[in-house]
């Protein structure tokens, strides 16, 4: 790795991307670096370090808006969120423990641009239903604005949407206009013990399609997962735990969960945990704390909940796993044996047998030399690999940003 | 308005094109005699007319695919169309372009409960997703005016939005995936029944781009359960000021409601003479807000914001304890729209986005630039979201009248844009607008925008003169001066 550019401003930042068009260097994007085990490895010419962009810009609690740099920790916007009850309602995950990381480390730079969800993704929307806006310098040294700070707003192209999530590979971020929400006042779990998969899907189905309850959250844990919990209400049943979270004001929660009582009637093993409790357990299943032990390849996939224990049930004959669902078997962790190629023929090869572009699988944890050698990202149908490709260069012409991070040498065109 | 000069040597081969179009697209598909082609010489911005070279049906996505692969050979322009109820003038005709209508895309392919999503054909209409699967208990959230009429695709195009927008979003929130056709004739898919990207968000690029960037041939919806309850508050308001000020405390009491209105004094007038629901007269701001929810949860919301208004100067309060009386308090709202158009021959109807904070000095402004231009003025507001529709009342029948409407509408937006707002939230910038953008965008922003253009269609034949002030030319990739060695910037801080 040879030079670090540490700009300080979004001047300097074109200034730092004009010279490595000069040069014709590459870049990679960093804020902290906690998220760099997310994607392929980057083998750049140079860092550019946005860590030095910090802070909240402006922040109107009862506007729902926060506008903040991109190497802001995340830790000092969550703390600025408390203090008014309000939050991002996606709830983002950290997976710092799972690379081996302190845990509650990285800025909102890297949350962005690499928009994982957690377990309210169910009900709440991801991290890009609340990107309203975002500055950013592309890889012309040009400096450029899209969107806004309003929720209702069709003015041009809705850029934020595609530079959510691209991995720092089509601009630096300079600023970013957040969408917030209040913090709910009361929370509660309901936890069913003893349900197979395919049961405990079956259940979770049944109360979205069936119910009105709102369900803020919804997962399984198989008995081996549930074993790893650290939430001692969970893992000394020695069972299998569906997990249901209902959030909001007192009222609501008590009736919600009343009512899930009564849908779920004839499961008699059940459980309701507190506030405390639940913020606990499922920051634990956002996190996907379970697999933070050990060093082994996890994959995440997203998948039509319908789906998702037939895929489980194939794949379970071809690999010995641990996983578990979220969203109510919209998302499947999987934890792979240790090998070279991570699982990855087996677990694409059950999804794609089940699905057809209906889902994907995401590596979120390998060595190095694994995520070089194959795809963290699913591979995309020839047509969009080449719109994505197209897309790239208008942005980033040289191809300077973040080389390679997201998929390698194209196949396609 | 200034369109892109037509291209006489495309209009010359009208007959040609006709004839080939009509190989792909047999029998009726194709349209080209002057009284069919009236039907589709504008949209829902009426002001604006423009008689197509032809109008092309297609019925299925390969013929969509095989009319933009022609287009695209033969370099012919291209409008896509849904149900023509743009009120930005999206779908307007070029002379030397084809409409393609995708009318015959008007059906549900699959309601599928267990992963809470609907597949439509783009022409299917907005009501038609919530009629279709209401029996089960699911409704589909945007709720845009003209819902009754609009097409699924087209909300597509316009990242359509409503009234429930704070709490629901907009249609970009509401949709997990699409087939799209490219203007070279290949067909993509993004999303699917999952929930996140693959990649890179197309998903979330293709929505609210206006029909510049592709054909939409199928779209899976999200539907969400029918909430059990629903009940609004009406509260009066002796200045707008309080009820803006009503709005603020409301969300920093945690509390996020279905939908929010406000309306001013000109505007209850005309709703109330028009609908007579009963409106208080002697106020000068209505806050209508509405929950929605468990019984229990709605119940606890009403007593709660009922505090709330009291204590931010509430001078009346009604709330609605049945269906009929929810209805009653917005059958002023809905009625608005044409209530304005009962007491004003015509009416421009503008719809900038504001911080709602910046409420009162909006109106503020409205009112100053209402006396300047002197004409009147009527305001409804999504206030949950900051979505203003001022009303311009004129009289097309006067001479100049027009012109002067339309210079206090963009003299709105302006000030919208300058409040910290923009151009557009829910209808689009399409002709309407095109020219306003440098107010909000800089060069290098539209820059940015128009290369985004290039990655889908680098001859710009889909749907163009809309959107963007400036054509621009799609080079691969860009031109940088570049000096070897040289760095040109040392001030930066490197180690």
């Amino acid at each position: 790795m040879g030079e670090v550019f540490r700009p300080k401003n979004s001047d300097e930042v074109c200034s730092a991307v004009k010279d490595a068009l000069s040069m014709k260097a590459s870049l990679e994007l960093l804020g902290q670096g906690t998220r760099r085990s997310l994607g392929r490895p980057v083998q750049a010419d140079a860092s550019l370090d946005l860590s030095a962009l910090t802070g909240v810009q402006m922040y109107e609690p009862e506007e729902l808006v926060i506008v903040v740099s991109p190497g802001t920790p995340m830790r000092e916007i969550s703390q600025v969120l408390a203090e008014h009850n309000q939050q991002l309602a996606f709830e983002p995950p950290d997976y710092g423990p799972l690379w081996g990381l302190a845990p509650e480390e990285g800025t909102v730079g890297g949350m962005v641009m690499t928009a994982r969800n957690g377990s309210r993704r169910l009900s709440a929307g991801g991290v890009r239903d609340y990107v309203l806006g975002v500055k950013g310098v592309n890889g012309f040294g040009e400096s450029f604005v899209s969107g806004g700070r309003v929720v209702k707003n069709v003015t041009g192209f809705d850029l934020p949407k595609v530079l959510t999530g691209s991995f720092g590979t089509l601009c630096a971020a300079t600023e970013i206009t957040l969408k917030l929400l209040p913090l709910p006042p009361e929370a509660a779990t309901l936890v069913v013990s003893g349900l197979q998969d395919e049961q405990a899907i079956a259940a979770m189905t049944r109360v979205l399609t069936e119910t009105s309850i709102p369900v803020s959250s919804a997962a399984h844990l198989p008995a081996e997962t549930a074993r790893l919990s650290r939430a001692e209400s969970i893992s000394a049943r020695e069972n299998s735990a569906t997990l249901m979270r209902v959030e909001g004001f007192g009222p609501s929660v008590e009736s919600g969960i009343e009512g899930l009582k009564k849908a779920l009637e004839s499961k008699a093993d059940m459980l309701v945990l507190d506030k405390a409790e639940t913020q606990k357990l499922w920051k634990e299943v956002t996190n996907a704390s379970f697999f933070d032990q050990t060093d082994k390849p996890l994959w995440r996939l997203s998948v039509p909940p319908s789906e998702a224990a037939a895929i489980m049930a194939k794949l379970g004959k071809v690999l010995a796993t641990q996983y578990f669902y979220d969203w109510a078997g919209g998302a499947i962790w999987i934890e792979a044996p240790m090998s070279e190629d991570a699982g990855e023929p087996a677990i694409r090869g059950a999804l794609n047998s089940m699905v057809v572009g209906d889902g994907h699988a995401t590596l979120i944890r390998a060595s190095e030399a694994t995520r070089a050698l194959i795809a963290p990202f699913h591979p995309l149908s020839p047509v969009l690999a080449t719109v994505e490709d197209r897309l790239r260069k208008q942005f980033d012409p040289q191809g300077m940003f973040n080389p390679g991070r997201m998929y390698g040498v194209r196949n396609a065109n | 308005m200034l369109m892109p000069a037509a291209d006489k040597a495309i209009i010359a081969r009208r007959k040609e094109f006709v004839a080939e179009l009509r190989k792909i697209v047999p029998g009726e598909g194709v349209i080209d005699d002057d009284a069919s082609l009236a039907a589709y010489e504008c949209d829902g911005l009426m002001a604006y007319r423009q008689r197509p070279l032809a109008v092309v049906l297609p019925e299925t996505v390969e013929q969509v695919s095989q009319v933009l692969g022609y287009c695209h050979r033969e370099g012919v322009k291209v409008v896509p169309r849904g149900s023509g109820t743009s009120l930005s003038g999206g779908a307007l005709p070029l002379e030397d372009g084809i409409v393609m209508a995708m009318g015959k895309f008007n059906k549900i392919l699959e309601v599928d409960y267990a992963n809470r999503c609907v597949v439509v054909q783009p022409c299917v209409t907005n009501a038609a997703v919530t009629e279709r699967v209401t029996t089960e208990g699911f409704y589909y959230a945007p709720d845009p005016s003209s819902q009754i009429i609009c097409s699924i695709g087209g909300n597509v195009a316009e990242n359509a939005g409503g009234v429930h927008c704070l709490k629901y979003g907009t249609t970009s929130n509401n949709i997990l995936g699409l087939q799209m056709v490219l203007m070279d004739g290949s067909v993509v898919r993004m999303g699917g029944k999952h929930l996140d990207a693959q990649s890179l968000d197309m998903l979330g690029l293709v929505c609210g781009s206006e029909g510049l960037l592709g054909v939409v041939t199928e779209i899976t919806v999200r539907v969400l359960r029918t909430p059990e309850t629903q009940r609004a508050l009406l509260l009066g308001f002796s200045d707008v000021e309080s009820a803006g000020g009503c709005v603020a405390k409301v969300i920093a009491e945690g509390v996020v409601p279905a939908a929010m209105e406000i309306m001013d004094r000109t505007a209850i007038h005309a709703a109330e003479a028009f609908v007579k629901v009963g409106y208080p007269l002697d106020v000068e701001a209505l806050l209508l807000i509405e929950f929605d929810g468990s019984p229990v949860e709605v119940d606890h919301l009403i007593a709660m914001v009922n505090e709330i208004a009291k204590d931010a100067g509430a001078v009346s309060s009604q709330q609605s304890n049945s269906e009929e009386e929810r209805k009653n308090f917005w059958a002023g709202r809905k009625a608005a729209f044409p209530a304005i158009g009962k007491i004003s021959p015509d009416y421009y109807c503008m719809d900038g986005t504001i911080p709602r904070n910046k409420l009162p000095q909006a109106l503020r402004e409205i009112s100053a630039l209402s006396d300047k231009f002197g004409l009147e003025v009527a305001n409804v507001f999504h206030a949950g979201d900051g979505n203003l529709h001022p009303m311009v009342l004129y009289n097309a029948d006067k001479d100049g009248d027009l012109e002067k409407a339309e210079q206090f509408g963009a003299a709105i937006l302006t000030l919208c844009v300058e409040l910290g707002g923009v151009l557009t939230g829910e209808h689009g910038v399409g002709v309407e607008k095109r020219d306003l953008m440098e107010v909000q965008f800089t060069a290098a922003d539209l820059d940015q925008q128009q290369r985004v253009k290039c990655v889908f269609d680098d001859q710009g034949l889909l749907n163009p003169g809309k959107v963007f002030p400036k054509l621009r030319r799609c080079a691969e990739g860009g031109k940088m001066h570049v000096h070897h060695g040289e760095l040109r910037f040392p001030e930066i801080e490197r180690y």
